[in-house]
């Protein structure tokens, strides 16, 4: 039996049709979008390489049905930046040296901005230690992470209070 | 991972129907129901989602100073929810111990009280586990088991709960509203979940379409949330299970002790409530002594399954700490490592 689905991906509202409800919002993005920048770590919500935003909030989409998703709005790594300007996470990374082989970085990067919006770790670097440990990064960058995150999120809530100045 | 039917149902009394067919299945959040079935340890014929339900993601206080959770309420909803966190901290804490942030955000109250062993016999389908497949055996019992049961546990069955949430919840005395084929139901937390017995592979009171629309604290639950902690060992000091963990509630007036609550993680098929422990504590003040007495009683009839007989001792010790903290005090935040005994906050004491 098929399923109609619709999704907002990136700001843009894309309409699918599942010939099988086993596929996952992970495998979707990648093979059905070609949207390759979420990766497929271990595709067991162990290492984070797949997080991705779901409605504002950070998720594992391998462990997601995208046929329980219908309707929902989604940010990939792909879709934060705007045209050639970097988001601050991704601006981050590079400056603080935020990765090594890259694999897990769309995922720190999905994962930090979440963490960001979320308000609860603070300038704390245990706090934010605590609330990426959903994130492996197999070549050991998690110093240049930390310092890029709370970089960031310096600079967003900079902007922010400009923004309600 | 074995193809399967997916139906949305629109109402609760659907879903209920829809879910009382062998072989069906709810899903919530799905991030241990599909894991499970990425490995073939679960393979249902039929999904039946209720993520789509109306009215089951709400916290709502009730008039007699009750807590209502919605089944769908994320855990990371509900330990973010101010008041909430004010009123159950341990319960604030020991969701926030658990998972990951990603993870947090996707699962549910329901899920959570209903996820599955970690016992990675059960795990691994070219292993026995009679809590996979009844009668088959348990390589558990011979095999790597330093993490498993010491309170509670069969011949047949060594494996443990992984829930931090349940815990507190347990020692609050938390309720469990059920919708069934005959209706609306409600049991406590503690009858929720089974001993294994000669049957593990029965887990819980629920019966084939049984689907858990809420959990309910009682008014009594917000009295201890000045004097309440939940501590957890685990292998590192996030995004693990327990190894050993516990939830600590003190009612304190006069500097004695007017009620104390206590249950343990980590240690058995279910929560584990220690009453008799609680019952020791009543009326004693709140010294390190009465809380080492109220430890012996919590392990009374403790016994290794395995190569795990360190998690009595280990078990005594955080419930004595835990105990500590809770007398200290409630901190006015959560520690930035939550639950850790490592925690540069915790303001521990060696017991």
């Amino acid at each position: 039996m098929n399923h109609s689905i619709s999704l907002t991906v990136n700001g843009a509202r894309r309409d699918f049709v599942l010939d099988d409800p086993r596929v996952t919002l992970l495998d979707l993005l990648r093979e059905r979008l070609d949207l390759t920048g979420t990766k497929k770590g271990c595709d067991r919500g162990q290492c984070g390489a797949c997080t991705i935003l779901v409605d504002g909030k950070r998720i594992n989409s391998c462990l997601a049905l995208a046929i329980s998703h219908d309707g929902a709005d989604i940010l990939t790594i792909e879709g934060v930046a705007r045209g050639d300007q970097l988001h601050p996470v991704q601006a981050a990374f590079i400056a603080h040296d935020g990765f090594q082989c890259g694999f897990c970085t769309p995922g720190q990067i999905m994962s930090a901005i979440g963490m960001i919006s979320e308000a609860q770790a603070g300038n704390d670097p245990e706090r934010i230690r605590e609330c990426m440990s959903g994130n492996l990064c197999r070549c050991g960058a998690y110093a240049g992470i930390v310092d890029a995150v709370l970089e960031a999120q310096g600079h967003m809530e900079e902007s922010n209070q400009r923004r309600s100045a | 991972m074995k193809p399967f039917d997916y139906v949305r149902p629109a109402t609760v009394a659907e879903a209920v129907a829809a879910a009382a067919l062998p072989g069906a299945v709810f899903l919530a959040a799905g991030t241990n129901l599909l894991d499970l079935m990425k490995g073939g340890v679960s393979r249902p014929d039929r999904l039946v989602d209720v993520t789509h339900l109306d009215g089951l993601d709400q916290i709502e206080r009730l008039p007699d100073g009750s807590v209502r959770i919605g089944a769908l309420v994320s855990n990371a909803d509900l330990a973010h929810d101010a008041d909430f966190a004010r009123s159950y901290p341990a319960v604030a804490e020991a969701l926030l111990s658990g998972a990951s942030a990603q993870l947090r955000n996707a699962a549910t109250v329901g899920g959570n009280l209903l996820q599955r062993t970690r016992c990675a016999y059960f795990y691994d389908t070219a292993s026995r586990c009679n809590k996979r497949e009844a009668g088959s055996g348990c390589d558990a019992r011979d095999g790597e088991n330093r993490s498993h049961a010491v309170l509670g546990w069969s011949e047949n069955c060594i494996a443990t709960h992984p829930s931090d949430f349940g815990v507190p919840l347990i020692a609050l005395d938390a309720v469990v509203e059920i919708e069934g084929r005959g209706g609306r139901r409600e049991i406590a937390l503690d009858e929720l979940h089974r001993l294994p017995g000669d049957a593990p592979e029965r887990e819980s009171a629920l019966e084939p379409g049984d689907l858990i629309v809420a959990v309910r604290l009682p008014p009594a639950a917000r009295a201890f949330a000045s004097h309440a902690r939940y501590l957890k060992v685990r292998e590192r000091t996030s995004y693990a299970f327990a190894i050993v963990s516990a939830a600590a509630a003190l009612r304190i007036e006069n500097g004695k002790i007017a009620e104390a609550r206590l249950a343990l993680g980590g240690v058995a098929a279910k929560p584990w409530r220690a009453r008799a422990a609680e019952d020791v504590l009543r009326n004693v003040a709140p010294t390190a002594d009465a809380f080492q007495e109220a430890a012996w009683r919590a392990l009374e009839g403790a016994k290794p399954s395995g190569d795990n007989a360190f998690k009595i001792e280990l078990a005594r010790r955080i419930v004595v700490r835990a105990l500590l903290l809770a007398a200290a005090g409630t901190p006015a935040r959560i520690p930035a490592l939550p639950a850790s005994p490592f925690a540069a906050t915790s303001g521990a004491i060696h017991a």
